[in-house]
């Protein structure tokens, strides 16, 4: 894992100190909350619902048992026991008070962590693949790039007042897991027919009021080349992007207006400008990273093999555990979705036992991935049934990753300024009424996201199945999505016809569920049938 | 009838109008008119709440309430969380917000 070295830690040092003082003056009156807002935006920290809100950055959804460990204490300490993991790899913490901000902050940078450009119109946090480093379908270990972007992106003076919010996904494999295409700028690490590993661009995806899926604008950018391109992105998107309306003003929209091919000629203009300026870190800056995020020691010679006699642990295996690059490891998810349950959502003690079973069990690492889940990437096959077990007694051993019950789901209403309708009841309801194994057993891979207003947090787009929350007169309704994915086929659901309410909703999960199990050919996933088919026989179930 | 809500600045907590000061409970709040802007005005400067503003609110037998389910679930709390309410002792505090 990377290690702040002393720039690293005084730059968020300062900030600390910059922000306690802030903090000071608008509650001594110096500052008014107009000319504080944006200040408290630029460190985290929101006003939502019933209290502010603190956002604290996971770069690349990577840490260790101590930053770990110091979220769920801050969740203790300073708010109500708990936290809520996000679907950007991020945490937040819904109930702060102004005044123990500052201190949070402090606590945060202790063990290398904070909450800068977790907000307002700048580069936010990097998200990457939750078993980078771990996966056995790797290219390479996508999160030194990740990183190298992140100390490239903190505080550059170019990008701090961008038109709006500016998302990066980095990946390194076929199999997308962190829904690369739906970024402002989604990167690809790939290995070229020299066997050179580079970086493929893509540019203008988002999801939001105006769901787009990101086109390829170059199919290898050398390493030595990366923040140059990178740069060249953000320049033509800072120079040309809307201003004027902010629902117009992320990039996709941009490339969509000028169109891919216009897009990229300008972006190879500035690029080509670029390569005269020398703004590239030299490569041992990149290999200096790189040394942080060298394997842990696996051991060799392990046995691959599995007790499964348990058949409820054989369950958590086959649903919640990822091939390994290392033979006798293997890497495991804890979902954050138990039955009726609020996705996201753990409690300090349970935040802090991760801690501990990561320290014990996964080489002191941990991975937040964009489903809201937690990973423990490096866990000697040897050691899995006893980490279930110590999971299972903690209420985080459910069995459902990928599953119907794996919902995506957003704060919602229940917590969310900006929110039209509820989320997490939905999410609890739906969770209820399949929880039985066979139902998921024979639904199978199944994605499931809520969202509780058009910003899409919840991902809504992406659902095999998605909902979106709407306000239809002061009352909850819910639209329905099919066909959407977020993975390496990336697509965006279609809208089946008029919304449900509450209740109406998961009944209408349910009739799409069944029409899929009686029209199911094989082995076919859920989105394959309903790619196959389209959406007649769901609305005829839905709509009659 | 129209009610004012706004946060407290150092916690950040939910707060309604209710004549004379702030509030957490909705069941305080009272109808301010046409005078919210005023006191509005004077309460931010005064640095006692922030992001106030005017709502709608109907009167009931169990008292004020924020015509907006939105406003609701400010005046009680999360509706997934009855622990965290401000009535976390009452089953069936949930039933005026949705």
């Amino acid at each position: 894992m990377y290690k702040y070295d002393q720039y690293d830690q005084q730059m968020v040092d300062t900030r600390v100190a910059e922000f306690r003082d802030q903090v000071r003056r608008r509650l001594s009156g110096e500052l008014t909350e107009e000319q504080f807002r944006p200040l408290r935006l630029q460190n985290g920290l929101y006003l939502q619902l019933h209290a502010y809100m603190l956002r604290v950055a996971v770069p690349y959804g990577t840490l260790n048992s101590e930053q770990m460990r110091m979220l769920g204490d801050i969740a203790d300490k300073y708010d109500r026991g708990y936290g809520h993991f996000t679907t950007r790899q991020n945490i937040q913490y819904n109930w702060i008070k102004l005044e123990d901000t500052p201190d949070i902050l402090a606590d945060l940078s202790t063990v290398e962590m904070h909450a800068i450009q977790t907000s307002g119109n700048c580069i936010r946090n990097i998200s990457s693949d939750q078993f980078a480093g771990a996966a056995a379908d790797e290219v390479i270990d996508p999160r030194p790039y990740a990183e190298l972007l992140r100390q490239w992106s903190s505080f550059h003076p170019e990008f701090l007042t961008l038109p709006r919010k500016f998302k990066i996904a980095v990946i390194a494999s076929e199999t997308d897991r962190a829904a690369m295409k739906l970024h402002d700028i989604g990167i690809k690490m790939v290995r070229n027919d020299a066997g050179e590993i580079g970086a493929q661009f893509y540019a203008g995806g988002g999801m939001g009021r105006t769901p787009m899926i990101a086109p390829m604008i170059r199919e290898f950018v050398p390493l030595d080349q990366l923040i140059t391109y990178a740069e060249a992105c953000l320049r033509v998107y800072n120079r040309y992007g809307r201003r004027d309306n902010k629902y117009k003003a992320r990039i996709k929209i941009l490339v969509h207006e000028l169109g891919k091919e216009e897009y990229t000629r300008q972006v190879e203009e500035e690029f080509a400008h670029l390569l005269t300026q020398g703004i590239e870190p030299p490569l041992a800056e990149l290999e200096r990273i790189g040394a942080y995020f060298q394997d842990p020691p696996f051991e060799i010679g392990l046995a691959d093999d599995l007790d499964l006699s348990d058949p409820d642990f054989r369950l958590w295996v086959e649903r919640n555990c990822h091939a390994h690059k290392a033979p006798g490891y293997i890497s495991a998810t804890v979902s954050l979705k138990p039955v009726g349950g609020i996705p996201g959502d753990a409690s300090a003690d349970q935040i802090r036992l991760m801690a501990d079973l990561g320290k014990e069990y996964s080489f002191d690492e941990m991975r937040v991935t964009h489903a809201q889940n937690i990973v423990f990437p490096h866990v000697r096959k040897a050691d899995l049934y006893a980490l279930w077990r110590k999971l299972d007694a903690a209420d985080l051993g459910t069995a459902n990753i990928d599953t119907v019950g794996d919902i995506i789901a957003c704060p919602g209403l229940d917590y969310c300024s900006l929110a039209n309708a509820r989320s997490i009841p939905v999410a609890q309801k739906i969770s209820e009424r399949f929880a039985a194994q066979e139902k998921q057993d024979a639904l199978g891979e199944m994605k499931l996201k809520i969202s509780g207003c058009i910003n899409a947090c919840g991902h809504h787009h992406a659902g095999h199945i998605g909902i979106l929350g709407v306000d239809r007169k002061g009352v909850e309704n819910y639209q329905l999505l099919l066909g959407g994915s977020e993975a390496a086929d990336t697509s965006l659901g279609q809208i089946t016809g008029p919304g449900f309410d509450e209740n109406g909703i998961v009944d209408a999960v349910e009739k799409v569920a069944d029409v899929y199990l009686r029209e199911k050919q094989g082995e076919e996933r859920f989105l394959d049938t309903y790619r196959r088919l389209g959406m007649a026989p769901f609305k005829e179930a839905l709509y009659g | 009838m129209k009610i004012l809500t706004g946060n407290d600045l150092k916690t950040g907590a939910v707060t309604w109008w209710d004549g004379e000061s702030w509030s957490l409970h909705v069941d305080d709040a009272v109808d301010v008119g046409e005078g919210g802007a005023d006191i509005i005005a004077r309460e931010e400067a005064a640095r006692r709440v922030f992001a106030a503003y005017v709502i709608d609110g109907v009167q009931t037998d169990e008292g004020v309430r924020p015509a907006h389910i939105k406003d609701r679930i400010r005046a009680l709390g999360p509706t997934v969380r009855p622990d965290l309410t401000l009535k976390p002792a009452d089953p069936e505090a949930l039933n005026w917000v949705i």
